[in-house]
């Protein structure tokens, strides 16, 4: 059981322009479990939360915490913070030129587990998860994210999500870019995860059709860098007809 | 647009127009004197020439040079004044001339016509001793035939080569010279190679050790339909200068270059310097053309050159590009790696391995790539990374 609590979140980032707020006082709480989607409009700050969670250099947390399981996130640098049990799974993946999948992949899961995975096991574990997510057997000879297409990119992130078993992951608009079919793969490999690991998930994401797939237990709509408003799945059929108008006019 | 590598406001310098008008001849007094106002010198550290650039240097011993042969695969010393000799090109500067005119011997190696050669064929020079020496060597693959050439440069020395390889129709050659010199070493290394019809050949380039490592590898592209694969991987030290300057000069109808040097560089002081020519002349119609460098820079305080020249005479071509870069570790790529669980040190020996690796996938000979990983490791042992 694994708790991810944020607590008055504050981040900055450096812009051109100076340091810019991004959010302003973020509380949440997700135990292992529990899928919890954060919805909200385009520079609201979903992204951010992300990132600050997983420990991006770029953001800067100025005021607040992030504790699991009641350690300190913010003390930990960005490897401690998956081996201690985050995930992130990106919305733009970047290209490891020359690092190839099946190295990369194994590389992570020993990193993780403190010794090389036991090859016949992790074999069999790498191509059962390849073939639920539908991707060809020699999808690992090829270079990290190197000329993948949007829909592999995001595969790639919750074949990932399956094999290092974290406790808790965060989904940064894996639904983006994705068509009806792919979206339907994508959101059973979070299923299975969430079904054998009892993950805890935040589900980050601009539109309800998602949690067609991925049902969540509490939505969390994000206006200008904090929660506005929060409720259980009825708020995202809410929002799926009303839009966020009403909330930017309320800040106006 | 004609283009080269002098700037105007480098006065008492006679810029050349093109690529083509630089002189080539055997005779060392046809060549100025080494001075870092000519564009071609402009980047060497003269201190580290260590008397390569004198008009009378040594010779290479014929022990020093031990010789590996596959198949049908000849080799044999044969006089400078042989015909054969010079076939394939002729120096292009100072020190490649100084080479040309102090060997007196040249090692021919011949592949004979129609042989397919499975298993390489290793050259390993090995000098012991602070002379400067010079060495010649012919490389000659017949019709149709196909072989490996490694050409491997180690120990302590000081050196000043010409290799010439001549590709008869339709062969086929990979060829691979690493320069892996203890620390004193200084080598000037001038590759000219001449492609017959419908040939290919891919000639790589490791640069791993040595305080002065000059190569200038250069094809004639006079037949049509020739090919040329030019590789190069080099990991320079606080302790290296590593100096490459391929050149391709493109004169017949339908050919194919491809260009791609990889370097990375760690400690105060490493310097790489990476000038890349292609010349497309009018003549050229249908090439295909592409040349890149790209440096990783891991620490603080190394340097790496780069300019690539493309001169291009003709519109008529399938397509000419290049591209050029040097930087630091890309932090995207490190979190992403990071935030898979992946240590600060393992995740950037995962991508400098992966940078260099594209190149070295491209060596195709297990030994060489053995030896290149470990060299590899060895170099983020020693940066620290």
């Amino acid at each position: 059981m694994a708790t991810l609590e944020i607590k008055n979140l504050h981040v900055s980032v450096d812009t051109d322009q100076g340091k810019k707020q991004i959010l302003r006082g973020v509380d949440l709480v997700v135990k292992s479990g529990e899928t919890h989607a954060i919805m909200g409009p385009n520079g609201s700050g979903k992204s951010t939360l992300a990132y600050s969670i997983a420990g991006h250099p770029k953001y800067e947390v100025t005021e607040g915490e992030i504790l699991l399981d009641g350690q300190n996130v913010l003390e930990m640098a960005v490897d401690e913070r998956a081996k201690a049990g985050l995930f992130l799974a990106m919305q733009y993946p970047v290209e490891v030129p020359g690092v190839s999948v099946s190295n990369f992949l194994r590389t992570a899961k020993t990193a993780l587990d403190g010794e090389a995975p036991k090859l016949r096991e992790w074999i069999g574990d790498l191509k059962g998860a390849m073939k639920n997510l539908r991707m060809d057997p020699d999808f690992t000879e090829r270079n990290v994210n190197e000329g993948f297409s949007g829909g592999e990119k995001k595969r790639h992130e919750i074949l990932q999500l399956e094999l290092l078993k974290p406790k808790i992951a965060i989904l940064d608009e894996t639904d983006s870019g994705l068509d009806v079919d792919a979206l339907k793969v994508v959101s059973e490999g979070v299923n299975r995860a969430k079904e054998e690991t009892g993950l805890g998930v935040l589900l980050i994401t601009h539109y309800t059709r998602i949690l067609r797939y991925i049902e969540p237990d509490f939505v969390h709509v994000f206006v200008a860098g904090k929660v506005a408003e929060q409720g259980g799945p009825e708020l995202a059929e809410r929002l799926e007809a009303e839009g966020y108008d009403r909330y930017l006019k309320t800040e106006a | 647009m004609a283009q080269h590598g002098i700037k105007a406001h480098e006065h008492k310098l006679v810029p050349l127009q093109t690529r083509s008008e630089r002189p080539r001849s055997t005779s060392i007094s046809d060549f100025a004197e080494l001075s870092n106002r000519q564009e071609i010198w402009r980047y060497l550290p003269m201190d580290r020439l260590q008397g390569l650039d004198a008009e009378v240097i040594g010779e290479v011993s014929q022990s020093e040079l031990s010789i590996s042969l596959a198949g049908t695969v000849t080799a044999s010393w044969i006089d400078s004044s042989e015909p054969i000799v010079g076939t394939a090109g002729l120096p292009e500067d100072r020190i490649s001339a100084i080479a040309w005119t102090n060997a007196s011997k040249t090692l021919l190696v011949e592949v004979p016509a129609d042989q397919e050669i499975a298993e390489p064929v290793f050259l390993t020079l090995k000098l012991e001793e602070l002379a400067a020496k010079a060495l010649h060597i012919f490389v000659k693959v017949g019709a149709n035939a196909k072989a490996t050439i490694v050409l491997d440069h180690i120990g302590q020395g000081l050196l000043a080569e010409n290799v010439e390889i001549l590709l008869e129709p339709g062969a086929k050659l990979d060829f691979v010279s690493i320069q892996d010199w203890d620390n004193g070493s200084s080598h000037v290394s001038n590759q000219l190679t001449r492609l017959g019809k419908d040939s290919v050949l891919k000639h790589v380039v490791v640069s791993l050790g040595g305080d002065l490592v000059r190569v200038t590898p250069s094809v004639a592209l006079d037949s049509p339909g020739a090919e040329i694969q030019m590789y190069g991987v080099y990991l320079a030290d606080s302790k290296n200068y590593f100096e490459h300057r391929p050149y391709v000069d493109h004169i017949a109808e339908n050919c194919v270059s491809n260009v791609a040097y990889k370097g990375a560089l760690q400690g105060a002081g490493a310097h790489t310097v990476w000038v890349g020519d292609v010349l497309i002349r009018e003549t050229a119609i249908g090439t295909n053309s592409y040349e890149l460098n790209r440096n990783l820079l891991l620490t603080d305080g190394a340097r790496a050159d780069s300019v690539p020249n493309l001169e291009i005479e003709t519109g008529k071509i399938e397509g000419a590009g290049h591209a050029s870069a040097s930087g630091r570790f890309d932090d995207e790529q490190l979190f992403y790696l990071m935030a898979r669980g992946i240590g600060d040190t393992e995740a950037k020996r995962l991508v400098v391995r992966g940078f260099l690796n594209e190149v070295v996938q491209k060596v195709g000979i297990s030994q060489v790539e053995d030896r290149l990983i470990a060299s590899i490791e060895q170099g983020l042992e020693k940066a620290g990374v």
